[in-house]
């Protein structure tokens, strides 16, 4: 098949079999997504993190934990293209190497939080009475808890290391998102679209899975976005009161705590790992935006 | 002459082309009352929008005339419509629930509107709200001043809307589909008020609906749009006298409970009717 | 087919529907009309299984009704509501909306049930894959018609299906309407507040009040002015008078 009959057949209005009309759904989507222009930023910035860390050996020219004291906090230069830090390995190496502890803790953490929000909020704000008070008053006392003081009791109950803080982290943001999921359930529960569901004979869990919680997802995905620089920064703070990623593994949030005394005679050692949570961020930010959009049909 | 149109068109750009939404619409109003009628998507609601220039920020609006009371619409700054909106020409919408603030009480509301327009101390706006409400006949209106919107029935909030509006002594009001969302016999006494208190004031009115019968009862002259287009114009008295295929359609899909018929007319729509 | 006796439905403090009796012979349409909160919207929700909360007796075809129902009543009772706007899922494709309660019921063939629906409210397949947003208020309450359809029920319980309608769309769903129940055998309960919209689909006509059916009355009797109760003559008043394009109201 040519270039222009795919084409033509991605974007026929009559599609003739729900392939056609799923491809072609897609397609649209892509196109909407691709006429933002910050959002293409974003998801290109976000594909280049991710396969930079994947082949990150390939990549880099030295071993991440290799030590030279001689050459500690030395400046950018030909041979290490961002410097070095206090024990004199390469930053450059560090900083892709962290991505991968980094950009994976995140991932994990929204893998775990965003899918266990929003069947909590979406199943107490649909079933309403015991269930939601039940839920709720949960979801209330995870976040009567201050997030760090609570990440650090539960890692201090568990082991120190990069699993624990996943967990720790998940367990003190999931409650937002239940919050969420809920506050716009209770307004979809009473439409008369869910009240058509109802009269088909479905289940609740049927409704709620299928109806429900694919209305929550556009709030979640862009609270997921927000989120994602407050996830590397509490990530961070675990690391430097040593109950995150243990030394000498590279975490960028661990980077810059553990250098942030040379500030300022040596202000690219703690600032370049910075800055790579920063890209980070904002990639994920305009991704996110920018999925927001082309989930709504209506946009289109 | 209150309002002038002449050759009004607005259009709005959409990612698939052009939509124009308003073809050449023209009409002349004095202190007369004009009911235009319409389905949805005729263009009868921005026509009667662009006399405030009340339009989505979207539109591209022109005309060959656009005056109210002589002053060039299109032309005015914003402050001189400021002047026009409101203080000498009033707009009544459908659903009262969206136009009333819903944190303060009605009389405070009715005396807002009215100090702003006139000055005044507190009390005498005060007691001006409470003469207002008399006039849109409800009953008990000192008591009714001390409520707060969401305690007031469909009628009532609708009457409050009206009281509102003619606060200022507007000279023209235009009711966009006024009593759609209230019963029967609200309806009609919704109707029957503005009448009433349109002919008295010696008012403009602009009533714009979707059903034909309901607005010819209440006007002196009926205009039907269609697409965009003004298909005809009716004295009120004529309606079975009415020319156009689409007013004949209009009048004869509706279900009737003295001529009852076994299957309803449909409307078969010709593109014929666009041209010229 | 349809049998409700002495129905009360309490919300809160207040009773919004007062002990409603009243019976739908098979193949028969029922009329409803009343004023808003007149309680007519109630006894409908209150029958589709939707609102619990109700005292009295309610039977299907003989068989008592409880509180909460199972998957074959809704086999057989199916609901149209008054919005199209609202009664459609924004993110679902009327393929979807269609799709769902074969795939709840389990009922196979779904690709020729689909077509056949749509064709049966005669709505072209090109719409099949659109979503809600880009149909007109018609085409929508077509296929809330055609969902309703799907699981070919024998009771179709319309709320308002036109009033949210423009008068041109209104009489072509009417006429859908009226098509299906001779072509399928139908049993409906129409809930309106047009007297002629009632009067035109159902042969007898309940007219509620405050919560109460102040008066059943057939269909030509209704036409004839031949009301015994006050509330039902003052609506037909007004329905006459603005049916009339030349009379003048209230003078």
């Amino acid at each position: 098949m040519s270039e222009t009959t795919l084409r033509a057949w991605l974007l026929t209005e009559t599609p003739q079999s729900r392939r056609q009309a799923a491809w072609g759904r897609s397609y649209r989507g892509w196109l909407l997504f691709r006429r933002n222009k910050l959002a293409m930023v974003g998801l290109v910035t976000s594909i280049i993190l991710v396969l930079a860390s994947l082949v990150a050996p390939l990549i880099t020219p030295y071993d991440p934990s290799a030590q030279n004291l001689a050459d500690r906090l030395a400046p950018p230069t030909l041979a290490h293209w961002f410097g070095t830090d206090e024990l004199g390995r390469d930053l450059y190496t560090r900083v892709i190497y962290g991505g991968r502890i980094t950009l994976g803790m995140v991932v994990a953490v929204v893998v775990l939080v965003a899918p266990a929000g929003l069947l909590v909020g979406s199943m107490a704000g649909y079933l309403g009475g015991f269930v939601d008070r039940a839920m709720m008053r949960v979801t209330d006392v995870f976040l009567a808890f201050p997030r760090l003081i609570l990440a650090l009791a539960f890692v201090a109950a568990l082991k120190p290391g990069i699993t624990s803080a996943v967990f720790a982290i998940a367990l003190t943001s999931w409650p937002a998102y239940a919050r969420l999921a809920r506050a716009d359930t209770l307004t979809i529960r009473h439409t008369d679209y869910i009240a058509a569901m109802r009269l088909t004979g479905a289940w609740s869990g049927r409704i709620i899975l299928r109806h429900v919680i694919p209305l929550c997802l556009s709030s979640v995905i862009v609270r997921v976005t927000l989120d994602m620089s407050g996830i590397i920064l509490t990530a961070a703070g675990l690391g430097f009161l040593g109950m995150g990623a243990q030394p000498p593994t590279p975490e960028w949030g661990t980077m810059i705590a553990a250098t942030r005394g040379y500030i300022l005679q040596q202000w690219w050692v703690p600032t370049i790992p910075g800055v790579a949570i920063l890209i980070a961020s904002l990639a994920f930010n305009l991704l996110g935006d920018g999925m927001r959009d082309v989930l709504d049909p209506k946009q289109r | 002459m209150l309002v002038e149109i002449d050759n009004l068109r607005i259009s709005f750009a959409t990612p698939s082309g052009v939509e124009h939404a308003v073809r050449g619409v023209s009409l002349e109003l004095g202190q007369e009352k004009l009911g235009i009628v319409g389905e949805s998507g005729s263009g009868k609601s921005l026509t009667a929008r662009a006399i405030l220039r009340l339009l989505p920020s979207a539109a591209q609006v022109s005309a060959d005339r656009l005056r109210f009371d002589g002053i060039d619409i299109l032309a005015a700054p914003e402050n001189v419509l400021r002047g026009i909106r409101g203080r000498r020409a009033g707009l009544i919408l459908q659903d009262p629930k969206y136009s009333l603030n819903p944190v303060m009480t009605v009389g405070r509301q009715i005396a807002e509107a009215w100090r702003v327009h006139k000055g005044g101390s507190r009390r005498v706006a005060a007691q001006a709200a409470v003469d207002l409400l008399e006039q849109v006949r409800i009953r008990g209106p000192a008591r009714v001043a001390g409520l707060y919107p969401h305690e007031l029935s469909g009628g009532m909030g609708q009457r409050v809307m009206i009281a509102m509006m003619l606060a200022p002594d507007p000279e023209l009001l235009i009711a966009d589909e006024p009593t759609s969302a209230l019963d029967a016999t609200v309806q009609a006494e919704i109707l029957r008020l503005i009448d009433d208190l349109v002919s008295r004031r010696g008012m403009g009115l602009i009533l714009i609906s979707h059903d034909l019968p309901l607005v010819s009862h209440f006007c002196d002259r009926v205009m039907v749009m269609y697409a965009g287009h003004v298909l005809e114009r009716l004295a009120a008295g004529e309606l079975s006298r009415a020319q156009h295929p689409y007013t004949r359609g209009l009048l004869e899909c509706l279900p009737s409970l003295v001529h009852p018929r076994v299957r309803l007319a449909t409307l078969a729509r010709d593109p014929a009717w666009l041209v010229g | 087919m349809i049998e409700v006796q002495e129905l009360r439905v309490r919300f809160g403090e207040t009773e919004a529907v007062k002990g409603v009796s009243f019976r739908v012979p098979p193949g028969d349409s029922f009329g409803i009309v009343g004023e808003s909160g007149s309680g007519k919207s109630t006894v409908l929700r209150a029958l589709s299984g939707l609102n619990p909360n109700w005292t009295g007796r309610m039977a299907l075809d003989g068989t008592a009704l409880g509180p909460n129902r199972d998957k074959s009543f809704f086999r057989r009772v199916q609901m149209v509501f008054q919005d199209p706007y609202g009664s459609l899922h924004p993110r679902q494709t009327v393929d979807r909306a269609l799709s769902e309660p074969l795939l709840v019921h389990g009922i196979g063939n779904v690709e020729s049930r689909i077509l056949q629906a749509l064709a049966e409210v005669a709505l072209p397949e090109s719409v099949r894959f659109r979503y809600p947003h880009q149909l007109s208020g018609g085409q929508r309450q077509r296929v809330a018609i055609a969902r309703a359809l799907m699981a070919e029920p024998d009771v179709l319980l319309l709320d308002e299906p036109t009033s949210a309608l423009d008068v041109s769309v209104q009489a072509e769903v009417l006429n859908l309407l009226a098509d299906l129940q001779r072509r399928r055998g139908l049993t409906y309960v129409l809930v309106s507040h047009n007297l002629a919209v009632v009067a035109h689909l159902c042969p007898v006509v309940g007219v509620m009040q405050g919560g109460e059916m102040v008066e059943q009355i057939s269909a030509d009797d209704l036409r004839a002015g031949r009301a015994r109760h006050p509330h039902t003559a003052e609506l037909r008043t007004l329905s006459v008078e603005l049916e009339d394009p030349e009379e003048v109201v209230g003078t």
